[in-house]
């Protein structure tokens, strides 16, 4: 067994990671905290940081510093007793061009120990894949298929998930999540890439959002809109007098008895005590959707991050 | 959009993607050629030298290495460069013209580039022209180099005899740059055109081998043969050429048709439908890798006992050779009886395993390809199979494989030879001899290994190793090299059999030496990053 340095509750604690790829800069103090029997988001923009990370986190790479714990264990030093516990289906799922999707399925599993065959089967028909193609013939889905069916059939702790579903048509990706769904069920825990917002929506219990190396963010979704400003437009009574002196209110335009403008979180309390005292005619107020949160997260720059900190 | 829209622009792809390998491959092949005839007058300050060598020149050891032997009565430096340097500088060409051709052809297909490229404005047959024009640019710039470069470093040699010793290295280089384009039309994998190639090479060396060791027929079966009918130097004769000629554009021309009929990324040979699920051998690392390279030590096996075979059944013929030549005669009654068969065997033993390397070479150079194609991401990143056991399985298929192939090569040649002369003990000691060289197989094997754990991107250098290594082989004793640099080779201290005394100590301490470098390489990889 490694040496536990975190406790049970911990699958992924990851703290201050830096990584150089020759002199071009990867990672930068990364953080990331992801808890036995969650399912983690691990979202950012391109090139930020996310497959760095957890091929860090496979022991492929050595971290320059900063500190890494999977499962209780250092990802580096204990790879092969890790590898026991966790399922990897990476983004790209390339294959050996010349073996068969079976056999690629088959030799994944008993590298991990055997496979069972009743699990491999369902897989195989809830995920509709043809086993017995040479890999080289297969589509893109399909190969990303072969790393699910492979991930999944094998009894693990940990799922770590880049990008699995990239290329998967609709159909295919509501089987995903239902195998999510079940894993989760089953106390697993899954850490999982994506750029599919509506997938990180259905599935995440938290998630961590990473810019530039670096996280920007972590929480369950709601924090994060927590987070973030909320639109409110209203018909007033009387003038929208006073609303400019709040702080936390902002893009405010008042036109005669209506207003609209976007409000932190922490300035809603007040911003509506002030439109009462004016007197409400109508209101509507609209959480920021999931783009408009991630797109935030992701686009803003450096000096405008403490807004959200 | 005609067939060949967009050529332009893929040869200066070409161009870019081979700006410091073709220049190498270039001055790699000429610079040896040069550099080995400018040691001429030094080696061979005098006619009655020369005339030593001549006298060499009836071994049939050297007839098959070299060539037919012409100009032996009057030896010249001329006659010395093209009998004893134009066969292997033709192979040489050859070697470049396949693997460039096949790189931009077939390997660009089978990597899905080809698709973005041929989705832009570019015809069907862009990419294979383009490939074509710039090997074919490749194989005239370095006959162009010999050419110029032979009277300006050696001055006895004619501009005359020069320009047309280029030229037929220009041939050859061009009917094997037309045969791989063919190659990489049928064949659906890359490694397997390279392959197919390779070994009409090979059959072409063989022919002129037999044909010299004959009465010359067979040579004219080969376009190896060709190149040295022109007796550059000596008779000066340029038809010789024309066969190589015509063949190239046939072959070309086949290239085009076969392009014609077939699917983008399809070959001809097709692909049988795959299994369902994994044998029980696949099962880990060596399996896997086992499983990987089998096409590829088929191919090599398969080409080693026609190897060994018809090795074995040329011993005999030696015999004969010796017996009807006097120079010959005279020659071997020094050292004994049965030396001629003996010396050719183990000749050839050496030159089985030194080319019996690159298959060793090229199995243990898929660790690197593997990791570059993110084949061990799952493997390595996602199950318990560490890196050092991933290593070991390539290793010990690798291993296993050089057992395979040199073995095989030796016992089947032991074997025909035994039966052609009917005496069964003259078997083994043949085979000993093949294997003997075994450890400095391994030796090579430890240096590739070695580099991938160090210095992945260097790997190539192991090439230029093996090259340097047969380069000696072949030419140390012509160039007169200093025996330390011979020494170097690890194929120059293993006993050489039949014929030799059989010792252990060299043996032992190759295969030790061996060990250390493949464990120096597999700690180095298990601390370096993957990917
Ligand atoms: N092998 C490599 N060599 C050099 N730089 C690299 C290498 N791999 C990644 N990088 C760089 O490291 C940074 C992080 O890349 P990474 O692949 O981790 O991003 P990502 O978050 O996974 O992006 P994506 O969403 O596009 O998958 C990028 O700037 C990338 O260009
Ligand atoms: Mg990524």
């Amino acid at each position: 067994m490694p040496t536990t340095t975190t406790d049970e509750s911990t699958a992924i604690a990851v703290s201050g990671l830096t990584k150089h790829y020759g002199r071009s800069r990867a990672l930068d103090g990364l953080d990331l905290g992801v808890r036995t029997g969650e399912v983690h988001g691990f979202l950012g923009p391109n090139g930020a940081g996310k497959t760095t990370t957890i091929r860090i986190l496979l022991g492929l790479l050595r971290a320059d510093s900063g500190s890494a714990h999977l499962l209780g264990g250092d990802p580096w030093r204990d790879a092969t007793s890790l590898h026991h516990r966790l399922a990897y289906v990476p983004g790209d799922v390339t294959l050996w061009p010349t073996l068969s999707g079976g056999e690629v399925i088959d030799l994944l599993g008993r590298l991990r120990g055997g496979i069972d065959p009743r699990r491999r089967a369902e897989l195989l028909d809830r995920f509709d894949l043809d086993p017995g193609k040479k890999a080289r013939t297969y589509s893109k889905g399909n190969r990303q298929k072969v790393g699910l069916v492979a991930a999944l059939a094998s009894d693990v702790e940990l799922l770590v998930l880049d990008e699995p579903t990239s290329g998967l048509d609709p159909l295919m990706e509501e089987a995903f999540r239902e195998c999510v769904r079940e894993e989760r069920r089953s106390g697993r825990t899954v850490l999982l890439s994506s750029h599919v917002l509506a997938e990180v929506e259905a599935l995440c219990d938290r998630v961590t959002i990473v810019r530039d190396g670096r996280t920007v963010e972590s929480g369950t979704l709601s924090e994060l809109r927590h987070l973030t400003r909320t639109s409110i437009s209203a018909e007033l009574a009387g003038t929208g007098d006073g609303l400019a002196e709040l702080s936390g209110v902002h893009d405010l335009s008042v036109d005669g008895d209506h207003v609209s403008c976007e409000v932190d979180s922490s300035a809603l309390d007040a911003v509506l005590r002030q439109l009462g005292s004016i007197g409400v005619r109508s209101l509507t107020s609209r959480p920021p959707t999931l783009e408009e949160l991630f797109l935030k997260h992701y686009e803003q720059s450096d000096g405008d991050r403490a807004v959200t900190r | 959009m005609t067939a060949l829209s967009g050529t332009g622009a893929l040869i200066r792809l070409v161009l870019r993607r081979d700006r410091v390998r073709i220049p190498v491959w270039v001055l790699g092949i000429a610079g040896t050629v040069l550099g080995s005839v400018s040691s001429f007058p030094a080696a061979y300050s005098d006619a009655a030298s020369r005339q030593a060598r001549a006298a060499l020149m009836n071994n049939p050891a050297t007839v098959i290495m070299t060539g037919p032997g012409y100009g032996l009565d009057h030896y010249t430096f001329g006659a010395m460069t093209a009998n004893e340097m134009g066969g292997l500088t033709a192979v040489a060409s050859a070697l470049m013209s396949i693997l460039l051709v096949v790189r931009h052809t077939r390997a660009e297909e089978e990597s899905g580039r080809g698709d973005l490229v041929r989705a832009a404005v570019v015809g069907r047959h862009a990419a294979t022209t383009a490939a074509l024009v710039v090997v074919l640019g490749a194989n005239v710039l370095l006959g162009a180099v010999i050419a110029a470069g032979l009277p300006t470093v050696l001055p006895a040699l004619g501009a005359a005899g020069s320009l047309l010793f280029g030229a037929s290295v220009t041939a050859v280089g061009a009917v094997f740059t037309g045969v791989a384009a063919v190659t990489a039309q049928v064949m659906e994998h890359s490694r397997a055109a390279t392959g197919s190639a390779g070994a009409l090479l090979a059959t072409a060396f063989a022919l002129r081998a037999a044909g010299d060791l004959g009465d010359g027929t067979l040579s004219w079966l080969s376009p190896i043969g060709w190149a040295q009918a022109t007796r550059a130097y000596v008779d000066g004769r340029w038809w010789p050429l024309l066969p190589a000629c015509a063949l190239t554009a046939l072959a070309v021309a086949a290239a085009y048709a076969l392009r014609a009929r077939r699917d983008e990324g399809a070959g001809l040979v097709r692909t049988r439908s795959a299994r369902t699920s994994a044998s029980a051998r696949l099962n880990g690392a060596f399996g896997l890798a086992l499983r990987l390279q089998r096409g590829l030590l088929a191919g090599w096996v398969l080409g080693f006992v026609v190897f060994g075979l018809f090795i074995g059944s040329m011993a005999d013929q030696a015999a004969s050779f010796v017996a009807e030549n006097e120079m010959a005669r005279r020659f071997f009654t020094r050292l004994g009886a049965g030396a001629a068969t003996d010396a050719l065997l183990a000749t050839y033993m050496s030159l089985m395993a030194m080319v019996g390397t690159g298959y060793a070479l090229q199995a243990v150079s898929l660790p690197r390809s593997e990791e570059t194609a993110g084949h061990v991401e799952p493997l390595l990143g996602g199950t318990p199979l560490n890196r050092p056991r991933w290593l070991v399985g390539h290793l010990a298929a690798t291993l296993l494989g050089s057992v395979l192939v040199v073995g095989l090569a030796g016992a089947s040649a032991g074997l025909m030879f035994a039966a052609t002369t009917g005496d069964v003990t003259a078997a083994a000691p043949v085979l000993l001899g093949a294997l003997a060289h075994l450890p400095a197989v391994w030796v090579l094997v430890g240096v590739a290994v070695a580099l991938f754990g160090l210095a992945p991107a260097a790997g190539g250098l192991v090439w230029a190793a093996l090259a340097g290594v047969v380069f000696v082989g072949t030419f140390g004793p012509l160039l007169r090299l200093p025996e330390w640099v011979s020494n170097l080779s690890p194929f120059a201290h293993t006993p050489r059999l039949p014929g030799a005394e059989f010792t252990t100590t060299p043996l032992v301490v190759l295969t030790v030496l061996a060990v250390g470098l493949m464990v120096v390489g597999t700690t180095a990889f298990s601390r370096r990053d993957v990917g």
